[in-house]
């Protein structure tokens, strides 16, 4: 038998009334090991407007690159303390921020890993569907070979791999631009 | 046995079957303004399944107090307004009850006005009615909340433009694959065809499926009103593509 999924609607203006409950911007939990990283980013529409209503949620695995998750059978460590999961709301500027650690390379489709990344989804006023992206980070040679980034046409990757702020690898900027010039990689699974 | 090699996952993934197409709103519909700038303008890049997709963030009772399923408990008194009962089962595309998984909801009060900074209409705000509320199905998919008819209200996409009586939900499902923001509607609401948030969703089909029904199983005499709302997730495919997964060896 097979249903038909209900569509998608938008999550509105209001979406802090039901949301912000479950914020959680250090997804590093203590006793979680890994190279701490704080994260930085504002949304803007496709006039470089501040995205100021926007939720961003964050998926990703452990150091060792393990989902906390009972599907990813892979003998690895977890922490029973590490979740992996983020939710941030934007300001009025439309800048988010959280803390993490750097998860490790999980397993690809076939052969191979993939390149650390965070699996992000947008949801905001204006959007009828979410918005999937990922985050990947600089200075890691195994975005060379990961095959979401060889997915994506060259000139756009850099839009979905963070900048280190001044120069420091534990402090990464990553902005979101929903339409427009340097629009953001978004993904349809 | 063959050992196998480690730190490679163990079982080929089956993937998340796509909705049809005719099911979800294209990001960019003018009707509703604000997705004119807010739509992305290049094409999507299609993932491949990995584990990235399959595999996403559960929640257990923990976080969820004994009262947060009644919105009408949420203050120091009664709020004003309809009491209902919202329920039904979150199930997948295949049919399969999804257990154990979180819903959230908010919605404005009765006379159509959220406790929010950026909600100015001209109505009442509430005290005894934040709005929200969550609770996670039971091992048959099951949910309920008990809440208070949300009023219509005003909002400023065109000229008179009224939103009809909704109630946001979120769900995660077992995967990052899975997770759907959807808006439930009331039947007989003669604002559904003027909406374009509902007119979004292209299918007919698809657009009826958003709006609850009336229901005198769920229906508590001298109490409240019951409301049926059935939820369908992305399922999984029966079997798993040839090229997933595959072993060395």
């Amino acid at each position: 038998m097979s249903l038909e999924t209900t569509a998608s609607q938008t999550i509105g203006p209001y979406l802090h009334i039901g949301l912000t409950w479950l914020v959680t911007d250090n997804i590093a939990a203590p006793g979680v090991v890994g190279d701490k990283v704080s994260i930085e980013g504002r949304v803007v529409d496709g006039d470089r407007m501040a995205v100021n209503d926007a939720i961003v949620e964050i998926w990703q695995a452990n150091a060792h690159g393990r989902y906390a998750h009972p599907d990813d059978t892979q003998d690895k460590p977890l922490e029973s303390a590490f979740k992996g999961f983020g939710r941030v709301t934007t300001d009025s500027d439309g800048v988010f921020r959280f803390t993490t650690i750097k998860p490790g390379r999980v397993p690809a489709q076939g052969e191979g890993l993939q390149a650390p990344h965070l699996n992000v989804t947008i949801f905001t006023r204006g959007l009828l569907k979410h918005l999937i992206t990922r985050m990947y980070f600089p200075d890691e040679s195994s975005n060379d070979d990961d095959p979401v980034l060889r997915r994506v046409p060259a000139e756009r990757r850099a839009t979905l791999i963070a900048t280190p702020i001044e120069g420091k690898s534990t402090a990464l900027r990553w902005n979101v631009v929903l339409q427009g010039e340097n629009e953001t990689v978004f993904f349809d699974y | 046995m063959t050992s196998r090699p480690k730190n490679l996952q163990t079982k080929a993934l089956a993937g998340y079957r796509k909705p049809d197409r005719d099911t979800q709103p294209e990001y960019c519909y003018p009707p509703y303004a604000s997705t004119v700038k807010r739509s992305p303008s290049q094409p999507l890049v299609v993932l491949p399944t990995t584990l990235s997709e399959v595999t996403g963030p559960l929640f257990g009772f923990d976080r969820i107090r004994p009262n947060d399923f009644d919105l009408t408990k949420q203050g120091n008194g009664d709020p004003i307004g309809e009491r209902i009962v919202v329920s039904g089962r979150v199930l997948d595309s295949n049919a399969r009850p999804v257990a154990n998984t979180l819903v959230e909801i908010w919605q404005a009060n009765a006379a159509g006005r959220y406790p929010h900074h950026r909600d100015n209409h001209n109505a009442p705000i509430d005290s005894n009615f934040p709005g929200c509320g969550r609770t996670l199905t039971d091992v048959q998919g099951r949910y309920r909340f008990v809440t208070i008819r949300p009023g219509e209200y005003p909002w400023r996409n065109h000229y008179n433009a009224w939103r009809p009586a909704h109630i946001h939900f979120s769900l995660f499902g077992p995967a990052f694959a899975t997770r759907l923001v959807t808006q439930m509607y009331f039947p007989g609401d003669p604002l559904l065809e003027f909406d374009p948030m509902y007119t979004s969703v292209p299918s007919e089909r698809a657009r009826r499926r958003l709006v609850s029904k009336f229901d005198w199983e769920t229906t508590i005499p001298e109490q409240a009103l019951g409301y049926k709302f059935d939820i369908i997730l992305r399922g999984r495919d029966e079997t798993p593509f040839e090229n997933d997964m595959k072993l060395p060896g």
